[in-house]
């Protein structure tokens, strides 16, 4: 059995007194689509930006393909990681927001090439040759010179996630991605996403509230409840018949709201 | 007392060396301030307490001291530790350093308003510090600042007669000059008011300009 390529191993995160994160682990397999649905303040988005190293842990540890996210061998011991081992474990990961992010002095080529350019040294010509392939893949070509502002929320959407992909991270992360999108634009969106997820063997992990998608795109489902995972298994399994009464409570929310499962 | 007009025709060159002078001090003290209050901000910001307190006391302890009291003090005490200046050099310092802390707080508003969905997207593509602070923060920040910039670029310029303290001759001074050798200020004061208020209200148009052109940015 190959060895899994995220560990989180009891990590805790606190803000202020309000404990988001309790002893928290988990393992995700290379390859493996992640879904992490739960009620908001149940700490799945923190896990994302605690992997982006967005947000530091209070204790415990993460490993990527079996390295320390946070911390460095130094001296035979572990160290508090410096900025640049941070910098060469994020070239592993790679991050599509709610709120996409695009940089909008840029235009949409310029947002997928700039990173590459920067961080990998690659030049200015293949990043572009890059970043027009990455754009036709998710439709977005024909908008290469257009600026972030001149796009529908689906369509920054769709470059944010060809701006993350330009790095060719190992494990992407998609914090509630169609979350902000008008109800027309999610579609376009998570059928970007079932091709990435078709196409390629990257690790996805997801944090959503779009039940439907996450049963179909996922290959596991975690249920996550006051920072902690309250329930886990196939997407059938949770959907059809979750065992918990508070994966229970949730779902029966989530579809009163309207939600497809 | 009466207007003079062959007076005037007289003086108009003295007068213009005065506001060539003026705009020269202008200019150089703004692109200097540009710079201080960029390193303040920035400064101000940083992670180590102490350098960020000491940044933050000298700041304040600037603005919350008259610019003439500053100018005397880097022309007129300098020297006894051995820094002598050129009254214009000592005087673009000043003007520098004093609007430097002003536009410090311009550029702390103008970085605060940039989303924090920009530091984190720049960290997610792993830029540095440098390039996160360069290609992404600065050039959103920058922008939509120029107006208040500017608008203490144009407030400088009216202080200029202070550097007149120190000998620099600049329109004030030329003006107190004139007037002190022929005794007569009607004039040459007035001129100087006239050259103030011409100069200022052609700012003014360029202020609305870059308010039109940089006041927002489209996201």
């Amino acid at each position: 059995m190959a060895a899994p390529i995220i560990e989180i191993e009891s990590i805790s995160k606190s803000f202020g007194a309000f404990q988001v994160l309790d002893q928290l682990s988990m393992q995700v397999m290379p390859g493996e689509k992640l879904a992490l649905i739960g009620p908001s303040g149940s700490g799945k988005t923190t896990i994302l930006r605690i992997l982006m190293t967005l947000e530091r842990i209070d204790g415990g540890h993460i490993r990527i393909e079996g390295e320390e996210l946070y911390h460095m061998s130094k001296n035979g011991g572990l160290a508090p990681a410096d900025e640049k081992h941070l910098t060469k474990m994020r070239q592993k990961i790679g991050m599509v927001f709610q709120l996409f992010n695009l940089f909008p002095h840029m235009s949409v080529l310029d947002n997928v090439t700039l990173a590459p350019i920067l961080t990998k040294g690659v030049s200015r010509a293949d990043a572009r040759k890059r970043a027009m392939e990455l754009l036709d893949m998710v439709g977005m070509s024909a908008k290469a010179d257009a600026m972030p502002s001149q796009l529908s929320g689906g369509q920054k959407q769709r470059v944010a996630i060809a701006r993350a992909l330009a790095l060719s991270p190992k494990i992407m992360l998609f914090d509630e991605v169609t979350s902000a999108l008008d109800p027309e634009l999610v579609e376009e969106v998570l059928n970007v996403m079932r091709k990435l997820a078709a196409e390629t063997d990257m690790t996805m992990l997801l944090v959503t509230h779009e039940m439907g998608f996450a049963h179909d795109f996922a290959d596991r489902v975690l249920f996550f409840d006051r920072g902690r995972i309250v329930e886990e298994g196939k997407p059938d399994d949770i959907f059809r018949h979750p065992k918990q009464e508070r994966t229970q409570t949730f779902l029966r929310k989530i579809i009163a709201a309207g939600h497809r499962v | 007392m009466e207007w003079d007009w062959n007076f005037v025709w007289q003086i108009f060159p003295t007068l213009l060396q005065g506001v060539k002078i003026t705009i020269i001090a202008t200019l150089l003290g703004s692109v200097l301030a540009v710079f201080v209050g960029l390193a303040i901000a920035l400064l101000r910001r940083s992670p180590n307490r102490l350098v960020s307190t000491t940044t933050g006391f000298i700041a304040e302890f600037i603005r919350g001291t008259p610019l003439l009291v500053q100018l005397y003090f880097i022309f007129y005490v300098l020297p006894d530790i051995g820094i002598l200046l050129p009254p214009l050099v000592a005087g673009v310092i000043g003007l520098g350093l004093h609007y430097g802390t002003y536009t410090a707080e311009v550029y702390r508003a103008g970085i605060d308003n940039v989303p924090r969905g920009q530091w984190e997207a720049a960290k997610a593509c792993n830029l540095t510090a440098r390039q996160t602070w360069t290609r992404i923060i600065l050039p959103q920040a920058i922008p939509p600042m120029m107006p208040a910039l500017a608008n203490y670029f144009i407030a400088m310029f009216k202080e200029t007669p202070l550097l007149s303290a120190i000998t620099v001759l600049e329109l004030m001074n030329q003006a107190k000059s004139v007037a002190n050798t022929y005794y007569r200020y009607i004039e040459p004061i007035t001129l100087v008011g006239v050259f103030f208020l011409t100069i200022s209200l052609i700012s003014v148009v360029v202020l609305r300009w870059l308010e039109q052109r940089y006041g927002r940015i489209e996201r």
